[in-house]
């Protein structure tokens, strides 16, 4: 079966975010990018189980401006067969990304799709859902377990309270939770290899979307930011700040 | 104006974030609906009725929404909001589940996880783990919002008087069915509304060690939470986990025991009222953040506490 993963181009999970003096949004001026974690996640995922010969292809698909290719390329270089670039300079927000993974999925007909549920700049939480939605597809979100069953998907769910399984009708869209696995890096002769690999390029308008944004960004702030407190001692000094300075017990 | 608040419960109990999710639709201003999804769910039903400020309750008690499933509480939803100016619900995560759904089922945007309510269609919420904090304009005519329930203080539980309506729409997408749970059952607070947490991080070493947190926060009343490392390596469970990626909370207390602070963990603790830290490296991170810090080895710090807390309390 065929599966499509879609990778998101973030500032990688190390840097130290800045918020630009006027407001207008985060510096992302030389600060190092990187594979949104959970969508490496979803590609080593997809990775498994083509070598548990569930999966026969891999097709990698990513939305953004002309690097985003690096992306693709580091996902080719784990296992992917083949990456599709939807290329744009513009801001792209959860429901057009849906959208035009949706487009992706008409004409490349997978049977699995896999995202990360989040990805770590604009923290939504809703790519995935939403293309889900718009498909006609179900959902297995905060995936920790993915067994593909005949016709079905069985995804283990990391929800509030515990653990909660569903069985999905194929096709289907599953997000990827911290747990799902521990994703591999990539050998040299693979990222070799990767820059062979077939690589589209096409145009949110090939695909018949348009962007529009339906949010708009009024300003962006640095949090209120705490003072570091004092250190205290030892245990009965911490007790008794507690309870005769601070009043919390 | 007219407002959607979709009930978060588990089909016993109806939970504390709804009535912070009520609070905020409140700060948006307008006719208060709630919207109660599930099977059996005619208690909670009478328990949202009787919240502050909620108009009225609407029910939809069938077996489909027994569990939740995304595809059959999105088209429920869909069909009962497309009427309302706005639809929110909290940000666990049956919200973060079913209400994308929503959205891409009325074809207009979502805001995710808000903090703070500028005006009908203004909204803040962080970004960058909380490393930043955007304000963000609606656009669309129906907005459909996640809220952080830390971010407002719940209306009162009681006092309120709204009428009950049975809803007859079953919406059963046929995509998906349930097949198991595993539940952690603890007597412990929930950690996203416990007034007090105590988490342990890497430093715990193995799941047994949590016994003396527990301890500890059976003598303080409080619920106990984890940093990812300590869930990864699968000392607790990770429902646990506290963070960016995790639960988000902000007790009026928060410990923090082998945890090194790491900025994703910050992400979900940073705005508790009062942070302690045990930690026995005097250079990590969790000491800018904390309010009270204790260098020390936790083997012999967390015990400790626990005796000089009997003392006091
Ligand atoms: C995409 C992504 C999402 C993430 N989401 C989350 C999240 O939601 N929540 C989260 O917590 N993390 C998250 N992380 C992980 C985060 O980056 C850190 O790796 C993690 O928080 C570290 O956990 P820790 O502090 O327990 O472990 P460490 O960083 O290993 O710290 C352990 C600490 O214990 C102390 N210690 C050890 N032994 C003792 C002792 N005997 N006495 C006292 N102190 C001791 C050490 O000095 C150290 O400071 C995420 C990471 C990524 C990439």
């Amino acid at each position: 079966m065929k599966v499509l993963v879609a990778v998101k181009r973030v500032i990688d999970y190390n840097v130290k975010v800045r918020v630009k003096p006027d407001n207008t949004g985060v510096d992302l001026a030389n600060v190092k990018m990187a594979m949104n974690p959970f969508c490496e996640i979803a590609v080593e995922e997809a990775v498994r189980l083509k070598e548990k010969g569930v999966a026969s292809e891999i097709v990698v698909v990513s939305i953004g401006p002309k690097a985003c290719q690096e992306q693709i390329r580091t996902a080719l270089a784990l296992g992917a067969d083949r990456g599709i670039h939807i290329e744009t300079d513009e801001e792209v927000q959860s429901l057009e990304a849906a959208k035009l993974l949706k487009a992706v999925v008409e004409k490349e007909e997978p049977k699995l799709v896999i995202l990360g549920k989040q990805s770590i700049d604009s923290d939504n939480n809703q790519t995935g859902q939403m293309l889900a939605a718009l498909t006609g597809m179900g959902q297995g979100t905060f995936a920790s377990e993915v067994v593909v069953d005949g016709e079905k998907v069985n995804v283990t769910r990391e929800v509030d309270g515990g653990l909660m399984t569903v069985a999905l009708n194929l096709p289907a869209v599953v997000t990827t939770d911290l747990r799902l696995n521990e994703p591999r890096y990539a050998s040299l002769p693979n990222i070799m290899k990767a820059k062979k690999k077939p690589l589209d390029a096409m145009s949110p308008a090939d695909l018949g979307v348009e962007i529009t944004p339906r949010l708009s960004t009024l300003k962006v702030e640095a949090p209120a930011s705490r003072q570091a407190g004092i250190k205290v001692a030892d245990v009965a000094e911490l007790v008794d700040k507690l309870k005769n300075e601070a009043k919390v017990i | 104006m007219s407002i959607l608040v979709i009930a978060e419960h588990d089909n016993s109990s109806l939970k504390q974030a709804t009535l912070n999710v009520v609070a905020a639709a409140k700060a948006i201003g307008g006719d208060i609906d709630v919207l109660v999804a599930g099977e059996n769910v005619g208690a909670i039903a009478e328990a949202a009725a009787k919240a502050e400020g909620v108009n009225k309750v609407l029910v939809a008690d069938n077996a489909v929404y027994g569990h939740f499933l995304a595809e059959n509480l999105g088209e429920l939803v869909a069909e009962v909001g497309k009427g309302y100016s706005h639809i929110l619900t909290s940000a666990g995560t049956t919200g973060k589940d079913f209400m994308p759904r929503v959205a891409a089922l009325l074809d207009v945007a979502q805001v995710s996880d808000i903090i703070r309510v500028e005006s009908a269609d203004t909204f803040v919420r962080p970004i960058y783990a909380g490393n930043a904090i955007a304000t963000v304009k609606a656009n669309d005519s129906i907005k459909v919002i996640t809220v952080r329930p830390t971010g407002f203080d719940p209306v009162a539980a009681e006092g309120g008087a709204a009428a009950i309506e049975q809803l007859d729409v079953v919406k059963d997408a046929g995509l998906s069915s349930f097949v198991g749970e595993e539940k952690a059952k603890s007597d412990r607070p929930d950690l996203a509304s416990a007034g007090v947490v105590i988490s342990g991080g890497r430093g715990m070493q193995n799941g047994d060690n949590f016994k003396m947190l527990e301890q500890v926060a059976d003598l303080m009343g409080a619920a106990v939470g984890a940093s990812r490392a300590a869930v990864d390596a699968g000392f607790v469970p990770n429902d646990m986990q506290v963070g960016q990626t995790g639960k988000i909370v902000a007790p009026q207390l928060y410990v923090a025991v082998g945890i090194s602070g790491a900025i994703q963990h910050l992400a979900g603790m940073s705005d508790s009222k009062v942070i302690v830290a045990i930690n026995k490296d005097e250079e990590a991170p969790i000491f800018q953040v904390a309010d009270y810090g204790l260098v020390a080895d936790l083997f012999e710090a967390v015990p400790q506490f626990e005796e000089e807390l009997k003392k006091v309390l």
